[in-house]
């Protein structure tokens, strides 16, 4: 089996500058505050791997983990 | 009224390590030099200056204040010569502590998400090719004061449904506050008085006559317990937004251009791949990021290791956390493609910057009209490139020749 990813946003730790949304708007969703979750459970579809590391190294407030499954 | 200082001229910087002055005219013109050696020399620094005041030098120092609230109150941002009483409701939630500052911010952060962004982009666009229009045709213009600036004033206008055609009103208060009100106690208190009477005006227009805007939305929301916000709150936070609003992003996109206008490779491939546009504006913004914001230390600290002693006040700088290059290799380079980059233009912790999303969308929306219609331009030889000082930092006179060079 190949790894699978998955994204999960620190609640505590986002601040809503929204730069994951920008990189991987497949992985991440925000609400009505702009402040990030991860879409449905985190689960990084093939092929999005790569967003989903680009999205984790881009938030200023170290709010992403990937973790490899 | 005779204990309201008249300004006094700061004697100029000769250690920059123990007396530093970020209204110097040497920091105005190039401080990237100067961040470098107060970083080589320690973590924190200190100056006598402003009453006492420190700056963290590296992107840890900055972001260990900024996200530390009980040590550190936000109920003073701006670095000055005095430190007059504090007013309650002064720029909620910029200038709120915990716990007050969450619901303050959370009144304002639907307004700004990039979903409502989105529908303000088209008027932004035809604002951008409205002022093109009016200059295209000379063949040179100061790009600072007939472009970069007005792209955001009319934004906020816009969204504050106030009058366009204010613009030079606003954009003379926030000197006043921004710039002179650092040593001149009475330009700031005339213009926040200014500012909070035009406020007034229109506040009371919309009681009999609500309009679908953000005044009319401040003044309808109701905070936790159901209440409508106090008037001083809603005075408070429109004084905000607009002060805000302005010379900020009008610095970061003058800054863009001054960029562009001097480094043909990076202009020409953002003309083959505008694609690349929002990758190259997080860039920019890291290397020239405009704004340095201020705490007050209110109880006794270590910071990275260096002792910080309740009274002063800090400099945050942003701007130099963003060219440390410990956090971001080659910090000294604009590389407009650089794939991770956590700068902290927009802050860190809790003051993460409300406009963010609009100033994000501005950025892009002014540098993709001006390339489409301005592949080649450069700094006018005959000109001067002058740049704002203290609080915000961005080119305010941006002399350029516009077409290819012969």
């Amino acid at each position: 089996m190949a790894e699978r990813l998955k994204v999960h946003v620190d609640p505590d730790k986002c601040q809503g500058h929204a730069r994951c949304k920008a990189l991987a708007p497949e992985l991440f969703e925000l609400d009505e505050y702009g402040n990030a979750h991860e879409a449905g459970d985190g689960t990084v579809p093939p092929g999005l791997e790569d967003k989903a590391w680009l999205a984790k190294s881009n938030c200023p407030e170290i709010a992403i983990d990937v973790i490899e499954e | 009224m005779s204990d309201v200082s008249q300004p006094v001229a700061h004697p100029p910087v000769t250690d920059w390590v123990n007396d530093f002055d970020h209204t110097d005219p040497q920091w105005t013109d190039d401080p990237f030099p100067i961040w470098d050696e107060l970083r080589a020399a320690s973590p924190v620094v200190r100056t006598e200056r402003f009453l006492g005041c420190y700056m963290p030098t590296t992107y840890e120092a900055v972001r260990e204040i900024a996200n530390d609230t009980e040590h550190f109150s936000s109920r003073r941002i701006i670095v000055r010569d005095v430190r007059p009483e504090i007013s309650r409701n002064a720029a909620p939630p910029i200038t709120s502590d915990p716990p007050v500052h969450k619901p303050a911010k959370q009144l304002l952060l639907p307004p700004f998400t990039p979903d409502a962004m989105k529908k303000l982009e088209p008027r932004m666009r035809a604002i951008c090719n409205e002022l093109i229009d009016g200059f295209i045709a000379d063949g040179k213009v100061d790009a600072a004061a007939r472009y970069s600036k007005y792209i955001p004033v009319q934004a906020i206008a816009h969204m504050l449904g106030i009058p366009e055609s204010d613009s030079d009103l606003f954009i003379n208060w926030i000197h006043m506050i921004l710039e002179l009100g650092i040593k001149d106690e009475n330009m700031l208190l005339q213009a926040v008085h200014e500012m909070s009477d035009y406020f007034r005006t229109h506040i009371e227009a919309r009681r009999s006559r609500p309009t679908d805007d953000l005044i009319s939305y401040l003044m309808n929301a109701k905070d936790k317990e159901g209440n409508p916000l106090e008037d001083s709150h809603v005075l408070g936070s429109l004084r905000l937004l607009l002060i805000a609003g302005i010379d900020t992003t009008w610095s970061a996109i003058g800054s863009s251009l001054w960029h562009l206008a001097r480094t043909p490779a990076d202009r020409e491939r953002l003309i083959a791949e505008p694609a690349l546009i929002p990758t190259a504006v997080e860039e920019l913004l890291r290397a020239y990021s405009p704004v340095t914001m201020a705490r007050e230390v209110v109880k006794e600290t270590t910071i990275s290791g260096c002792p910080v002693k309740a009274g002063n006040m800090v400099l945050l700088s942003f701007p130099a956390a963003n060219r440390d290059p410990k956090m971001f290799p080659d910090a000294d380079k604009v590389v407009i493609d650089r794939r991770e980059n956590r700068h902290a233009a927009f802050g860190l912790g809790i003051h993460r910057c409300v406009g963010s999303n609009l100033a994000r969308m501005e950025m892009q929306v002014a540098i993709e009209e001006w390339l489409k219609r301005i592949p080649d331009f450069r700094l006018d030889p005959a000109g001067t490139v002058t740049w704002s000082q203290g609080t915000v930092r961005g080119p305010r006179q941006l002399p350029f020749l516009l077409g290819k060079a012969i």
